[in-house]
């Protein structure tokens, strides 16, 4: 909820306060807030069936410190959810996105909170660009009360329905028929609004994914099919998965961009291409090339199919933060310094949500039977004598 | 000896035979709806026959559940009794309705009404299926929905089970109330995965943000010789899925009632239909009714034993109860409508009074219905049971496609009679 404040209100211009943190040091304004700027990205589009965007960008330096300062805390989540998961706390699947985070706040940036937006299982950086508080994501992780699914969900389960984040969803591909579905409701409702179905490169070979491409299609509805393409579903690598890694071009009749997707800045431009698109053309497939320095889980090391050179030659070259911080530095947006202390001021705020999160406490048993049916026409689970409700936990 | 009379129409035959009169000079019993599929019969009204000296004894149970009053009826006949079991409407009273004649109609044209009605209450409702639009549906229970509502609403989808009930969820998970079809139950297999995590599963991992008020309907069970795969029983494989109600409606008035109820549910329903039972006719009111969605139907009260059954099965046990009746047995017949949540009460009253209970389903005997069922009886009324329960079900093959081992594949009357015969030594 930092992020969407930082990211939507025009009028706080410098101060990089959040709410939740402790009071932060006062800061000189930061030159230039909204004047527009120019960045010319520096990978082109590869478009398929449609005109690619330009590779010029607006921008402006808030923007872009928004950007620096959203995937410095999803950073830094992600890799205290590593610690926490190897301290036992978080259980079970844990997929992180570190790598990934320009995809979310790109996208962020170019849509609006009545845009819906669906992912798979690694969701955590996406629940919190969509105004998630860390607090939320680390209380769900660890299966305590104040998580975000009250601790039902779990790390593949974050929802937050307020600002139309669908979630969160386990098995591979079945998130995308739901989001074409959230697509045609949007249609049927006449909102005007876009629906981003985000799924990887193991699950574009699903067939499911085609069936509700079709739908869109035929019916026109405002669809953005995201595919993100980190080149290994799991363990195995786009080539050998696929006889077509072209994901963009699997739409066939329907439009697809090929967008580097470690840069926020080609993201957002994108995006922005693909609602506009959506709202007047029907369904758009963007694929987003870039990639996970973790294994796929925390069960995998993210070793075994690729090579150590190879994590460490994209962090190098590629990483997204890496290329805001040098895009800030080199426009004097900001000092060096300053970077570090946006960091650093990071890195608490994460140590904080985590502290109290683990200050939270575990589910009550009741709630065991709590939410499994909506009330509604009388449902209630019927004991022998209607009165009695034969749930009940010592 | 509970007795929860559904009204059909206005009028309900008593049960009672009226003491030392005639036999049949009773009302004319419209509890039972008068089909017309093929030459066969299966259904009949209670014979009054029966034994001149008993006395009826009525208890009206409401949906609310309180055990009401007896009535003795020497020498009364008919009691227009009308047990809407309507859980919402307030102002429904069981003697309501009683004027009315009420219109007669197929079983596929009381569905039709009933999504017609709520897809003008609700602007949210839309249909989706298979050729529900321009060709009016399979079994026409959408015929003309398309030109009245318009494309956007009745949606002619491609045959592609797993997406569009994926894409039902996910507009389900926004606010709107979509009804899917599956033209047969059995293709539905195709979406388990939608059904089973997103639709059931949602409201409870996203800790209570989503509902999906998604209806799922379509016929199922076995037909006329339509083959293995189009011959399923899918609620034998749906009833374990969390967070989901399953209702099987087996009259065009609870097709009907049903059908609005789980539309206007904020929970996901399946309703089961049944390729047989389409042509059924009855009389049903003309106001507006829903029927329960947890509640099962008391479609004959009796003493001897209790037969649990639901959708076409129950024609079957009808016609066995007719048998029975004329070999001086008193058979209860319960249509269980609920198959997830069960009506214990309903069912567990009765057991308390028959203390004998024999299970009639179309479900195959490994994991069906009719399994669970006597488990949850077996765990809750076992003190009140003088035998074991029995169950007959459908053998555990694929449907043969010959006509006569198809018919030896489901329950015919003849077991049922011979059942109760041997349950009731």
């Amino acid at each position: 909820m930092a992020l969407s404040h930082l990211a939507a209100s025009a009028s706080r211009s410098s101060s990089l306060l959040k709410p939740l943190s402790s009071a932060l040091s006062l800061r000189r304004p930061i030159s230039g807030d909204n004047s527009p700027l120019t960045v010319e990205t520096s990978v082109p589009f590869t478009s398929h069936q449609c005109e690619a965007p330009s590779c010029s960008v607006e921008t402006n330096p808030k923007e872009l410190l928004t950007f620096f300062r959203d995937m410095a805390l999803m950073r830094r989540m992600e890799i205290a959810a590593d610690s926490l998961y190897k301290a036992k706390l978080i259980r079970g699947f844990c997929h992180l996105y570190d790598g990934q985070e320009a995809v979310a706040v790109g996208m962020e940036a170019a849509i609006t909170k009545k845009d819906c937006i669906i992912t798979a299982y690694r969701d955590h950086c996406t629940f919190v660009s969509r105004g998630g508080t860390l607090l939320e994501v680390f209380a769900e992780l660890m299966g305590r009360q104040a998580g975000c699914s009250k601790g039902k969900g779990g790390s593949m389960h974050f929802y937050k329905k307020d600002s139309n984040f669908y979630g969160g969803h386990g098995i591979v591909g079945a998130q995308v028929p739901l989001g074409c579905g959230l697509a045609f409701a949007q249609k049927y409702s006449k909102d005007e609004t876009v629906t981003f179905a985000l799924y990887g490169d193991g699950a574009a070979n699903q067939g499911q994914l085609f069936e509700a491409l079709n739908i869109s299609a035929l019916w026109d509805l405002p669809a953005i099919l995201v595919c993100e393409n980190n080149h290994y579903g799991m363990g195995t690598a786009e080539w050998r998965a696929a006889k077509s890694p072209a994901y963009y071009k699997r739409g066939d009749y329907v439009p697809g961009l090929k967008v580097d997707g470690m840069d926020a800045l080609a993201v957002k431009q994108a995006c922005k291409f693909a609602k506009e698109h959506a709202l007047k053309n029907g369904p758009i497939i963007l694929e987003m090339d870039t990639y996970r320095y973790h294994g796929h889980s925390m069960s995998d090391p993210g070793s075994t199919y690729r090579t150590r050179d190879e994590i460490s030659g994209v962090r190098q070259e590629r990483d997204p933060i890496e290329r805001i911080r040098k895009l800030i530095l080199s426009h004097d947006l900001a000092t060096e310094k300053e970077l570090k202390d946006v960091e650093k001021e990071v890195r608490k705020e994460v140590d904080d949500a985590i502290a109290q999160a683990k200050e939270s406490p575990m589910p009550e048993p009741s709630e065991l039977f709590t939410n499994v049916y909506a009330k509604g026409l009388g449902v209630e689970s019927f004991g022998a004598d209607r009165k009695e409700v034969r749930a009940t936990l010592p | 000896m509970a007795a929860t009379f559904h009204g059909v129409g206005a009028t309900v035959a008593a049960l009672s035979s009226s003491s030392s009169s005639s036999s049949s000079s009773s009302s004319s019993s419209s509890s039972s709806p008068s089909n017309s599929f093929g030459s066969k019969i299966l259904l009949s009204s209670p014979s009054r026959s029966f034994s001149v000296r008993k006395r009826a004894s009525f208890t009206m149970v409401r949906s609310e559940g309180s055990m009401n009053f007896d009535l003795n009826f020497k020498g009364r006949r008919a009691q227009q009794l009308i047990a809407n079991a309507v859980a919402t409407k307030a102002d429904s009273s069981p003697a309501s309705s009683s004027s009315k004649p009420g219109h007669e109609l197929l079983l596929f044209e009381a569905l039709r009404e009933g999504l017609e009605e709520e897809m003008e209450r609700d602007p949210r409702v839309c249909v989706m299926g298979e050729d529900v639009g321009h060709y009016g549906g399979s079994y026409k229970v959408t015929k003309g929905l398309a030109t009245k509502f318009g494309d956007l609403r009745v949606l002619d989808t491609p045959i592609a089970e797993n997406s569009f009930t994926g894409m039902g969820i996910g507009a389900a998970m926004t606010g709107l109330r979509p009804v899917v079809e599956g033209m047969n139950m059995g293709f539905l297999l195709l979406a388990f995965n939608q059904i089973s995590n997103n639709c059931g599963m949602l409201h409870y991992t996203s800790g209570g943000q989503f509902t999906i008020p998604i209806v799922i309907r379509g016929p199922g069970g076995v037909g006329r010789q339509l083959g293995a795969e189009h011959s399923q029983r899918l609620e034998s494989y749906f009833q374990s899925i969390p967070g989901i109600q399953m209702v099987a409606c087996s009259t065009p008035y609870n097709a009907k009632g049903l059908m609005k109820a789980a539309i206007r549910s904020e929970n996901p329903v399946i309703l089961f239909e049944h390729v047989l039972l389409y042509n059924l006719k009855e009389r049903i009111p003309d106001e507006d009714y829903i029927c329960n969605l947890e509640e099962a139907e008391m479609v004959r009260p009796g003493e001897h034993v209790t037969i649990l059954t639901y959708s076409r099965m129950r024609y079957h046990v009808m016609q066995a109860a007719k048998t029975l009746v004329n070999k001086g047995y008193d058979p209860g017949v319960i249509d269980i409508r609920s198959l997830k949540p069960f009506d214990l009460y309903t069912i567990g009253n009765s057991v308390k009074k028959t203390h004998r209970v024999l299970i009639v389903e179309e479900c195959m005997r490994t994991g069906g219905i009719g399994a669970s069922l006597i488990a949850a009886i077996t765990e809750n009324f076992d003190d009140y049971l003088d035998a074991p329960i029995m169950c007959l079900s459908s053998q555990d093959v694929p449907t043969p496609y010959a006509g006569t081992l198809e018919e030896w594949t489901v329950v015919q009357p003849a077991q049922i009679v011979a059942a109760v015969e041997q349950l009731c030594q």
